[in-house]
């Protein structure tokens, strides 16, 4: 190819550069005037009917794009309800008539999944895990939690991992050891289920809401995992029962020391200076420890561990 | 060669010389490899979204091949008057109608090949040095080889299709050919409903009718396994025989029907 003919190309390249650079400009300039409306997530998704009708074939295929809108959607919220928590704009949820930030959509859009591939296995499982969650860090909503397991429960009965599941909603949830230990029970029931089901079915009767049986249960669960999402889940519970212990022996050290004191205790320094601990004491998550004007030792609400689970033991101390 | 066999080979090097035939093999297997970036954004599920988009990609723009390329089948020759030069030969009408047929279909058949080695590829560069843990959380494996056999029923189901559309091509116009046997392929997703229509209305007739609707329009629903194959459920080879052969005998009706209107079809 002579130099010549090359010439033509070249101005081709510079004008395409040259004219996608000024779109580009355009469109920033224009989104800064004109911001694009933002669609309304509530007349976007159709009923579980509807779409079931609508949706002839290729159910599998649409069953995936509802679960990655449900995920997109779980995660949208999540972070913005931890946003919203951490920076103490929005009353705790307990206090407030509705939570400032709304999960309204994740159950129909779990159901429709469902629905579309009654076989979804993750959307099941994962599902009634962020459903369960409480708030910031899900709906917590058990209820529905259970409904979306005992849904897959009829399309694969022999799944004795979602009677395991179903236990733990009850078991961490509900704090309802009579319901948890029944679902382990019925688990073990299942076909192929796992010996030791039926003995964390005995321990959650004997001894539910004991932290040690709430250890063993949540071990169980990330040895057994079998993917990474509920290993993690379970690695994370395991660390907020550490966080608790902790908790509960600074609490002891703070109460004994400001009891000599003769003053509440409001700041680390002076248990380092007094030499009770060697720094600021850290989390599992590596945030350190909040202490309050009321002398109360609290995770922070920036750590990853945040809110810890409510013990029913804690729950008869208040 | 037989006659039926150079118009099939014939039909098949028409069918290659298709430039939107490549168009849509090519965006196929841009979809197929995009299923990877899908597949990031769901958690642990990858590989279902992966063999999901990929067999209904291959359904999908299969369907298109056998619309758009069947129903030009006959039109095709009606239009550019080559079907008088074709009639003039020691050719029986019904020959050009099979041999039309077996064209596409093994035009079908490369394609579908070709998709699903592009499956198969994405497939295995996601599973490739995926750790234990990662893959015994997968109800299929990767690889799975029974993802042949969805493709194999997608193929029966492809070549109910390209029957439906000659037949129909062989006594309407393109257009007409396109929407009827768009129609037909939506019934053919609604026959079991179509089946259980007593359990919805209480008039006889209409229940005697829905039902022998049923019968008569293709059943397309059982050739759709791809929620067993994607959830690792077996799919045992007496369910693909029957299938298969359910469709085989649909195709040789039309095909029977398509060749019987043709031999009698005017082309004056």
């Amino acid at each position: 190819m002579t130099g010549r003919s090359r010439l033509p190309i070249v101005y081709a390249v510079v004008a395409v550069i040259a004219l996608g650079a000024i779109s580009v400009g355009l469109q920033m300039l224009r989104d800064a005037r004109y911001p694009l409306s933002v669609s309304d997530e509530e007349t976007l998704y159709l009923s579980r009917r509807a779409t079931s009708r609508l949706v002839f074939t290729h159910r599998s295929l649409i069953a995936d794009v509802y679960w990655i809108r449900a995920l997109q959607y779980f995660g949208a919220r999540t972070q913005q309800a931890q946003r919203l928590t951490a920076t103490f704009l929005a009353p705790p949820s307990a206090l407030a008539a509705n939570p400032p930030v709304s999960f309204d959509l994740l159950y129909p859009l779990l159901d429709i999944t469902t629905t579309l591939d009654p076989r979804f296995n993750i959307a099941y499982r994962f599902g009634s895990i962020f459903l369960s969650e409480g708030y910031p860090h899900g709906p917590g909503r058990p209820d529905q939690a259970v409904a979306l397991l005992e849904k897959g429960l009829k399309t694969s009965p022999e799944k004795w991992q979602y009677w395991q599941d179903i236990g733990f909603v009850y078991y961490w949830s509900s704090h309802d050891y009579a319901k948890a230990a029944a679902a382990f029970a019925r688990g073990s029931d299942v076909p192929g289920a796992p010996w030791w089901l039926r003995s964390l079915a005995a321990t959650t009767l004997a001894k539910g809401g004991d932290r040690n049986a709430s250890r063993l249960l949540w071990r169980q669960m990330a040895e057994t995992a079998d993917n990474e999402y509920a290993r993690t889940a379970a690695t994370l519970k395991l660390k907020q029962l550490d966080a608790l212990e902790t908790i509960e022996k600074l609490q002891k050290g703070v109460d004994a020391f400001g009891a000599r004191k003769g003053a509440p205790v409001t700041n680390w320094k002076e248990l380092i200076a007094a030499g009770l601990v060697l720094g600021i004491p850290l989390d599992p998550a590596g945030v350190p420890y909040e202490l309050t004007p009321a002398s109360r030792v609290k995770i922070s609400t920036q750590s990853a561990l945040f809110p810890l689970p409510f013990e029913p033991a804690a729950r008869t101390r208040e | 060669m037989s006659t039926l066999g150079w118009i099939a080979i014939n039909g098949f090097r028409e069918s290659v010389r298709d430039k939107v035939l490549y168009s849509l093999v090519l965006f196929a297997i841009l979809l197929i490899g995009a299923s990877y970036l899908l597949g990031q954004l769901t958690a642990g599920q990858d590989f279902k979204i992966m063999k999901d988009l990929g067999l209904s990609s291959i359904a999908m723009f299969g369907l298109f091949m056998a619309v758009f390329i069947g129903i030009g089948l006959v039109s095709k020759e009606v239009e550019r008057r080559s079907i008088y030069g074709l009639l003039a030969k020691p050719v029986r009408r019904h020959e050009i109608v099979l041999g039309k047929f077996a064209g596409l279909v093994l035009t079908l058949t490369v394609n579908l090949a070709v998709m699903t080695v592009a499956l198969y590829a994405v497939l295995a560069y996601v599973g490739w040095g995926e750790d234990a843990f990662a893959r015994q959380a997968h109800e299929a494996p990767a690889l799975d080889p029974a993802l042949l056999k969805a493709v194999v029923l997608i193929l029966v189901q492809l070549m109910i299709v390209t029957a439906t559309a000659l037949f129909f091509s062989t006594f309407s116009t393109p257009i007409l050919s396109a929407f009827l046997t768009f129609g037909v392929y939506v019934a053919g997703y609604f026959s079991q409903d179509l089946r259980n229509f007593d359990q919805v209305v209480d008039s006889k007739p209409a229940q005697l009718l829905a039902r022998g609707l049923s019968y008569v329009l293709p059943n397309l629903s059982p050739f759709d396994i791809t929620s067993q194959v994607v959830h690792g459920l077996p799919v045992g080879w007496r369910y693909m025989t029957v299938t298969m052969a359910y469709g085989f005998v649909y195709v040789a009706i039309l095909l029977v029907l398509g060749a019987t209107i043709f031999s009698r079809r005017d082309f004056k």
